[in-house]
This record gives C-alpha cells, structure tokens and sequence, in this order.
C-alpha cells in the first residue's frame, strides 16, 4: 500500500513538474528574444548555411527565395514549421534539434520583415 | 604571358631609338656629345631599359601552379600560387557567390566564374582583373567549359536550362530550355531547374533535371558551317537529381538522387542502351537523418576502380565497384560527408561534413578502409582540393576567415593564410581534366 502510494505520488510529482517545464519553456519561447550572441549566430547560420539553397542574398536556389516579398502573405507560423520541420518531399530538412522553437521564431520574425535584405 | 613579353621588348626598343629620333641635339655639338654626354646617356637608357626588363620578368606569371579561391560572403575571389603557398591579388564584386564554381580556359590564363545571381565573370589570372562580366540568368548553379574550349555552358535554376557561350567574348551562342512545369501566378512559365553539367567528349554538354527526373545530352553538330545544338533527352531516370558527375575518363555520367535510393547511371559509348539505376537499395528504408548540406559528386574519389562516394542522408561513405557498379562496401563517418576528395595517386580519400559537423576531416585509407587521420582545422571546414599531384591539400575553413594547406603524407599544416569567408578551391588543372 505504501508502495503504490509512493509510485502514485511520485507519477503526479512528475507530472506536475513535466507541466511546470513545460509551461516554462513556452513562456520563454514566446516572449524571450534570443541573446545578442545568439542572433549573431543565427544570422551567420542563415546566411551562411541556409544561403547553400536559398543563396547568401536569399534569392534563391534548389531551395526557393526567402525575401520580404516571397513571404509577406505567408503565415509566420507556416514559416517557423518550415524551420523546424521542414518539408517532406523537398530538400528542405528539419533543422529541430539544431534550433529551438524560439530560434525559429526569432528567424521567421527576421524574414518577415526583411531584416537582412 | 607572351603578350606581356612582346610589349616589353618593343618597350626597350622604343627607348633606345627615341634618343636618336628625337633631333634635338644640334648638328654641331654632335661629336662632342657622342663622346661625353651621348654615352653616358645611351649607359642610362640601357641600365633603365635592363631594369625596366628585370622587373617585367619579376612579374611574368606562370599560370600553371595558379588556382582560385571563392570569398564567398564578400563576391571576390582569390587568386593564389600554389607553389609559394600564397595569395597573389583580390578580384571583387563579382555577384552572391554562394555556390559558386570555377573553370578554366585550355591555356590556364582565365577563370570563369559562375556565381549564384546568375553571374558569369571571366577573370584573366595574369592582369588580376575581370576581363568580361554578364549577368546571363537570375538563378545559376555552374558550368562546364567544352572540350574544344570554345564554350562556356551554364546551369540555370531560374528560368531553368543551360545557356551556352562564346569562352572568348561571352556573347550567347545556344539557350537550351528545360522541361516546363508550370506557369506562375504573372503567367511566367517556370522550367525545371538544371543540376550536375557537365563536359563530355565530343563537344557535348550533359546534364539533369532536378524537377522532371531527367538527363539531357546536348550535342554540337556542325554541317556546312551551320551551327547547332541537338538534345537527346532521358526520361524517368529516378527521382530528384541533385548533382552528378562523369568519372574522369569521360565515359559515364552518373546522378546522384535525393527523392530515392541510388544514381543513375548514363554510359556515353553506348547512348542507344539509356539509363540504368544503381545502388538501387542502399538507402531503401534507412534515410532517417535530415540532409543539411547536399553532398557533393563532382571529382567522385576514385582509387583503382573503386569509388567512394557520400551517402545520402547517412553517415556513410559507400564503396563502389566501377566494372560491375555495385556497393561492396559501407565506411561510417563522422558525420553526413559533403565532399570525398582522392589524393591524386588514390591512397587516401579526405572527407569533410555537412553542419552541424562541418568542423572535421577524416581522412580514409583506401586499402584498409579505416580512418587513418582526423583533425578539426576550424568551424565550417567547407572545401578541399588537392594539387596536381598530390603533395599538398588545400582546405577552406570558413568562418576562421583562413585557407589552410596541409602534407597529405605527414598530415602536418603546411601554411594557412587569411581570405574572407573561404568556400570552393580551384585550381588551374581543372583546365585539362575532362567533365569540368
């Protein structure tokens, strides 16, 4: 009896910290920006590494152009999904694992308003 | 080269006749200054002319040791010896030279540039400047110089298809459309994009489409002075070609595809016999990795008659049969490879990665099989070629702003010297090796 208490208690105990992070970690995906380090290296990465698609001066390549105007009517959702997820049946890879939820929104944000055009 | 000599001596010549021509010395006080003045100053202008001579030789630029590095977040290039082990002059605003690749003309004195925007830049290694620009696309991925020397072909992503020039002026002389796909929302049509072209003997330019799953051989047919282009087109060759390449005899052209296991493989002697898929199964069922950067076909690593060769989607290099064109072996790596360089006399295979592990090379012994050496040389470890013959590797690592050159024998780092955001080497040998 005591046993099954304790694994009871510590299930709810574990449930209620796996909230706790979680609601943590939305919060500070939604409102955090990343640091200044952080957009440095994201920047470097997108027009660096995405830029072997979609070109350096986000004009595009095997993957499409990523400019203000390509954007505009695209959801920012749509675009962050695109960056964590990618597309299946493109070249377009997951980059999840590599960037946060608040990287990719930081970088869809960038590419909405054509930050570094 | 020769011009400059030419200019040079006609130079000397003009200095020592000028004295005479010149008739400003009266007839009077001409003895007395043939034996006073005159020869001291025929001394000078001979001392001037021998210096002016030396320092004309000092410049003299042999292009055969010369290679190009691409700056790619500034649009310049490099030009470097690879003798001295160092940089020689800047060439810049030559376009988003992301992806961007090098050809030489037969006689190694110009390099053309494809850039990503479309750009095609001729560039003369002996004056370090651009000798004609055009802007021939909106979107371009490479190109390939003919075997006669005479052509420039370029492949386009937008409008996709490949654009033919003249190698001397830049004037077109063939645009090839590709397949079309669609029309856009302003009623533009858009075409497949062109990847892996190359040059093929023959006078042919062979390439693939990303978009349509095809290979196309355009061929050079010249009757009566009639100039033209005919294009004979394979279908279906397998999904998605995202490069490719022609093993260095220029026999067979082989795609390498992302949208399913395997490449396709073309044999030029036997054209009738279309294409064939091979290595069929070694991704079936096993790509889970996502693919950050696309591997890289050209200069396949060829030791004997074996290949090695980037898997797709895996940490893997294969091992291929090229007489019978099957997978005999699998090497596990440090990461998805990008590029799978040879040495020259095929002992080693180099190999560098993808992001986010573009931070190492291994290098593999090609008896064994093993990973014989790893290093990091810096962040974004992007390209590697070797020189001719194989005495030094030559390694761009990007976001150290350095290129690093290295002995393949005792891995030991040779020289390294700054160029801005450092991506694809290129050397002058390219000039003579058939598919580039």
């Amino acid at each position: 009896m005591v046993r099954r208490f304790s694994s009871s208690f510590t299930l709810f105990f574990s449930l209620i910290l796996m909230i706790n992070s979680s609601l943590f970690a939305y919060a500070e995906t939604s409102h955090r920006t990343p640091s200044i380090k952080k957009q440095q290296a994201l920047l470097h990465l997108l027009k660096q590494d995405c830029g072997s698609c979609h070109g350096m001066l986000l004009k595009g390549g095997l993957g499409p152009p990523l400019l203000m105007k390509n954007l505009e009517d695209k959801p920012i959702e749509l675009i962050i999904n695109t960056i964590l997820y990618g597309r299946p049946g493109t070249a377009m890879p997951p980059w999840q694992g590599l960037l946060s939820t608040q990287d990719a929104t930081w970088l869809a944000q960038q590419l909405k308003t054509g930050v570094i055009e | 080269m020769v011009s400059t000599t030419v200019k040079n001596r006609s130079h000397r010549m003009s200095l020592s006749t000028t004295v005479k021509q010149l008739g400003l010395i009266p007839k009077s006080v001409t003895k007395y200054v043939q034996n006073t003045i005159y020869s001291p100053l025929l001394l000078t202008f001979f001392i001037i002319s021998l210096s002016a001579c030396q320092l004309q030789n000092h410049q003299l630029r042999p292009t055969g040791d010369l290679g190009v590095i691409i700056g790619r977040a500034t649009g310049s290039i490099q030009i470097v010896n690879t003798t001295q082990q160092e940089p020689l002059a800047k060439v810049d605003k030559l376009g988003d030279l992301s992806h961007a690749s090098v050809v030489f003309s037969r006689d190694q004195r110009y390099a053309y540039i494809f850039a990503r925007d479309g750009g095609l830049t001729k560039i003369d290694l002996l004056q370090d400047r651009i000798d004609h620009r055009i802007i021939q696309s909106g979107n371009s991925i490479g190109g390939a110089i003919s075997q006669n020397g005479k052509w420039i072909a370029v492949s386009n992503y937008t409008p996709g298809g490949i654009k033919i020039f003249s190698a001397d002026t830049l004037e077109l002389v063939a645009d090839i459309t590709a397949t079309p796909l669609s029309t856009n929302t302003e009623k533009k049509v858009i075409y497949s994009k062109v990847v892996g072209l190359v040059d093929a003997p023959g006078n042919r330019f062979v390439f693939s489409l990303f978009d349509t799953n095809e290979i196309w051989v355009a061929d050079y047919i010249n009757h009566d002075n009639n100039e033209e282009w005919k294009v004979k087109k394979y279908p279906k060759i397998g999904k998605q070609p995202y490069d490719a390449l022609i093993t260095p005899n220029g026999r067979y052209y082989i795609a390498g595809l992302f949208g399913e296991s395997g490449f396709a493989l073309l044999d030029l002697w036997h054209l009738e016999k279309g294409v064939k898929q091979i290595l069929p199964n070694y991704n079936k069922n096993k790509r889970t990795l996502p693919v950050y950067k696309m591997p890289h076909l050209e200069g396949w690593a060829m030791a004997g008659h074996y290949a090695f060769v980037p898997a797709v989607g895996q940490h893997n290099i294969l091992v291929i049969d090229t007489e019978r064109w099957q997978q005999i072996a699998t090497i596990p790596v440090h990461g998805q490879p990008v590029f799978a360089v040879a040495r020259p006399d095929g002992r080693q295979v180099w190999v560098n990665f993808a992001y986010p592990n573009n931070n190492t090379i291994q290098v593999i012994n090609t008896e064994t099989y093993q990973v014989v050496h790893q290093f990091m040389p810096g962040q974004a470890a992007l390209h590697m070629s070797f020189t001719p013959k194989g005495e030094q590797l030559w390694l761009s690592v990007r976001d150290s702003n350095e290129v690093q050159v290295y002995d393949p024998t005792t891995f030991k780092k040779l020289a390294a010297f700054s160029v801005d955001s450092p991506s694809g080497i290129f050397f002058t040998s390219r000039a003579h090796q058939i598919g580039l």
